[in-house]
């Protein structure tokens, strides 16, 4: 068998192929995975508090992209490549009202000032409240909805770059266009919330509000107010993402599911409370995912997922509970 | 004694309820309704499943469907390849339900609070994915027309609904057993303070780990009973999303940590989600989980402990005031000054030996040793931050130590959890009361007896007894929460005390008291000591201490400064120094 060498250097080049096929495959879903931990990773960093429904609103987002986009066709003079893409930047700002408005109704009920000294500082109290918006927001959109995938496409959707690999003529990489695009948009968008974070005046409040609530309170800032903008921010965050994935995934209520855990694992992944930090855990679930393929059948991928972030639950729990300090 | 309330009350109440739903069985004929009949029952057992576990601990589990899908799927797979009827097959999954609750709980019990709920959420996920790709979309239970009562097969719907009441009464009989014994009361206990749980002697861990087997076995007998009730078995309906949270908000609606609240919140929602998913289900298909989401909004905001209590307290507010007794000032204790016995040739008790222990750089305790005599008080005694009470977590088993060791009294502590360091005698108090607020003060006690009895009656007696040590008796029915300062703190010594201590870690026991009853605790502890319990006591107040210890160790950067007698320690220029800078060293040196 080593006397025909052919056949071994071929499946070789045949894996090297595939594998690089995977690679970029997760690099470009997890850059989008990445914005949607970003989302989730702000509202964690600044409020402790884990929003158990940030997969509806993920949901939201792609049902709102759809029906500017498709539903309404609000967005026809941009032509059917940009039009996709506005409304997923579009889902920003409407869901960021959505966001601060449930905050202002629900989860400040069980947040803030008001819930110190109660069992787990009310954090019992808001996961539960969360999983109860998250059950009236999927079933809401499927009594609204109906239960039909939705897909906003985009001339992209089905075409692809053609990427000739060096080391092999026959050999080429193929980059789906909406998936390149969509991923490039999450780097900008995650990017440009960064840096709003870390210059303007605003995150300097949420960075404050988030290191220790008393102390910026004391400081004059409106504690209250920052965990509203945070909670609106994070949500809007992850709403974007959900816009891009519509541009090459099929949707419907229940999507959410699917990507809560992929945001909790990325979150957790990342430290907790760190924004960069969340973008790399998410880009190192999306790549995981994709690479998985590669030994698992694909029915087994979210399997995959769920495995993969009981482990990091498990062996790093340091990175977890973050500054967590009990004095006995 | 309001925790040895009697059981017949709750079995009448048990009893008659399952005679009257068995009865309603008889009259309804409409198979809709009896269908209703039979799964209120089934998921007032995945409620009463959960409670078992979530209600009584805090720790809530968003997985519970992990258990309920194997235990169905157990029934299924062993009906279908292995012609196992569900008589044999319910019995079956209960076993894998435990096991699992094994597999699930020993990894996942090292997480609290969020990570817990979100942790346990991922196994049901994965499972459900597991089991579409070993191709169980959805399975049909097979029809056995031979022998159909042996596969549990009954044309008439009324067995059904006999077979889903009888396993809700074998719940509630768990629950109830669970509710008035030592395992309830230390779930309990975890909820409402781990830390001291564990201090008190409680295995926090393998009460969590009993409570989720048990849980995990009930569920799966749900899961069973509701595959062979149904006749067919998805991936989605057994492990989906919504039978966790069906179980989480049964329980939460109706009430948390009590028998009834499962009961009662399945007795609601699930008439009222099933009756509105039959008639709008074709119009509006996801009415059931809006019906859910919402009335988990409600009751958390609402009612946050569930229906059940709500309503409790609004009875209790309704009942005129019974003409409560006035309450005695609890008498002082009996105040004998023993004489002081002088530091004789006493055998050591506790050595600590090199012990050392840092958080990153930091050096929070390094390279201590010294002695603690049978029978003497040492004060331990050093400027803030010094690393005292670090030196009681390495001793009392919160801390494991970088370095060294302590004996206590011929046993090796280093690697053993507080519950085991306590039950060889060690008791400890907290610089910050650590009370389980909502138990009343006996209870509160009690927990800490259960260290050293085998049987509740003995449990009772140690805490009856600890409480007349510290003149505590007269608020034993008085809830945790709504003490004194002082009473707080003599609660949690009568607490150590139940256990039957040897030696005492009391971390500023005086901190906060006034004057008087500083007097009190110092005449409290020296009657003690006579009895024979040792102490080490961290405290600041240095004029009490003076009067107290008979030896201190001064602790100055996690080293020890000096160890001696309280004239010696006071003119010591170290200490000095340590306590207010050399400036007064100095001073104290040259005048």
């Amino acid at each position: 068998m080593w006397a025909d060498g052919k056949p071994i250097v071929n499946s070789l080049g045949t894996f090297l192929e595939i594998f690089l096929q995977a690679l970029t495959a997760g690099i470009l879903i997890g850059a989008i995975y990445g914005l949607m931990c970003v989302g989730l990773g702000i509202i964690f960093g600044v409020m402790r508090v884990i929003n158990f429904a940030q997969g509806e609103f993920l949901m939201l987002g792609m049902y709102f992209s759809f029906f500017i986009v498709v539903g309404f066709n609000l967005l026809w003079f941009l032509g059917p490549v940009l039009g996709p893409y506005t409304g997923a930047l579009l889902a920003g700002p409407a869901l960021f009202a959505v966001g601060y408005a449930l905050h202002c109704l629900l989860i400040s009920r069980v947040t803030g000032a008001s819930v110190v000294g109660t069992e787990g500082d009310g954090h019992y109290a808001q996961l539960v409240l969360t999983l109860g918006v998250a059950l009236v927001l999927q079933n809401g959109c499927l009594i609204l909805f109906g239960s039909t995938p939705q897909s906003v496409r985009t001339p992209l959707s089905a075409r692809a770059w053609e990427i000739p690999l060096l080391y092999d003529a026959n050999a080429s990489l193929f980059l789906n266009k909406a998936r390149t695009v969509a991923g490039i948009v999450s780097v900008v968008a995650a990017i440009a919330l960064y840096l709003l974070i870390n210059s303007s005046r605003l995150g300097k409040t949420l960075r404050a509000a988030a290191d220790n609530a008393a102390a910026a309170t004391y400081m004059g800032i409106d504690v209250d107010r920052a965990y509203r903008i945070a909670f609106g921010i994070g949500i809007g965050i992850t709403a974007i993402a959900g816009g891009l994935v519509a541009t090459y995934n099929p949707f419907q209520p229940y999507i959410g599911l699917d990507f809560v855990i992929i945001m909790y694992a990325g979150v957790v992944l990342g430290g907790m409370g760190s924004i960069l930090g969340a973008f790399w855990g998410g880009m190192t679930i999306g790549l995981v995912q994709q690479l998985s393929t590669l030994v698992l059948p694909t029915q087994l991928q979210n399997a995959a997922i769920f495995v993969i972030f009981l482990l990091i639950v498990m062996v790093r729990p340091q990175g977890l509970f973050g500054r967590a300090t009990d004095r006995i | 004694m309001q925790a040895r309330r009697s059981l017949i009350a709750p079995l009448l109440v048990i009893a008659s309820l399952a005679v009257a739903w068995i009865g309603l069985g008889l009259i309804v004929s409409n198979s809709y309704y009896q269908l209703m009949l039979t799964l209120v029952p089934i998921w007032a057992v995945m409620g009463l499943s959960w409670n078992i576990l979530s209600g009584y601990t805090g720790l809530v589990s968003f997985g519970h469907a992990a258990f309920f899908g194997l235990g169905a799927y157990t029934v299924t797979i062993a009906l279908v390849h292995f012609d196992i009827t569900p008589w044999l097959g319910i019995p079956l999954g209960m076993i894998v339900g435990a096991i699992a609750g094994i597999v699930i709980g020993y990894p996942t019990f090292r997480l609290r609070g969020q990570y817990f709920a979100l942790s346990m959420l991922a196994y049901p996920m994965a499972l459900l994915y597991v089991f579409e790709w070993l191709g169980y979309q959805e399975v049909p239970l097979p029809m056995k027309r031979a022998a159909p009562a042996f596969y549990m097969q009954f044309s008439d719907y009324r067995v059904y609904i006999a077979l889903a009441v009888a396993l809700l009464v074998t719940s509630l009989l768990i629950s109830l057993v669970v509710e008035r014994s030592r395992f309830g009361m230390a779930l309990i206990a975890i909820k409402q303070n781990e830390p001291a749980a564990e201090a008190a002697g409680i295995d926090t861990f393998a009460w969590k780990m009993r409570a989720i087997v048990v849980s995990g076995a009930i569920a799966a007998a749900a899961g069973g009973l509701y595959a062979v009730v149904l006749l067919v078995v998805t991936p989605g309906s057994v492990f989906g999303m919504l039978t966790s949270a069906q179980a989480l908000i049964v329980a939460l609606f109706g009430g948390v940590g009590i028998l009834w609240g499962p009961l009662i919140g399945a007795a609601i929602l699930i008439p009222l989600s099933e009756t509105l998913q039959a008639h709008l289900g074709d119009v509006v298909p996801g009415i059931q989980g809006v019906v859910y989401g919402v009335a988990i909004i409600l009751v958390v905001l609402l009612a946050p402990e569930g229906i059940f209590w709500r309503v409790r307290d609004y009875v209790q507010r309704q009942r005129p005031p019974s003409a409560l007794p006035v309450m005695p000032m609890p008498p002082r204790a009996a105040v004998v000054e023993p004489a002081l016995t002088p530091p004789r040739q006493r055998k050591p008790i506790l050595s600590v030996n090199g012990l050392s222990k840092s958080f990153g750089g930091l050096r929070a305790v390094a390279d201590a040793s010294f002695d603690v005599s049978d029978g003497e008080i040492l004060g331990i005694i050093g400027p803030n931050g010094a690393g005292k009470t670090t030196l009681f977590n390495l001793l009392n088993g919160y801390l494991q130590p970088d370095n060294g060791k302590v004996v206590f009294a011929g046993h090796e502590l280093t690697g053993l959890k507080p519950n085991r360091v306590c039950r060889l005698g060690i008791g400890r108090t907290f610089q910050v009361v650590r009370a389980f607020p909502r138990l009343s003060v006996l209870n509160n006690v009690v927990v800490g007896a259960y260290a050293t009895t085998s049987n509740d009656a003995d449990a009772f007696a140690a805490a009856s007894k600890a409480l007349a040590q510290v003149a505590l008796v007269a608020r034993s029915d008085t809830i945790a929460g709504g003490l004194s300062n002082k009473e707080l703190r003599l609660m949690e010594l009568a607490r150590a005390l139940a256990g039957e201590p040897r030696l005492l870690l009391m971390d500023e026991p005086l901190a906060g008291l006034a004057s008087q009853e500083i007097e009190d605790l110092l005449a409290l502890i020296r009657s003690l000591a006579a009895q024979g319990t040792t102490f080490v006591i961290i405290e600041h107040t240095m004029r009490a201490m003076m009067r107290l210890a008979e030896r201190f160790v001064v602790l100055d950067h996690g080293r020890i400064l000096t160890v001696g007698q309280p004239s010696d320690i006071i003119n010591d220029g170290k200490v000095i120094e340590a306590y207010l800078g050399q400036k007064w060293a100095a001073i104290r040196a040259h005048g």
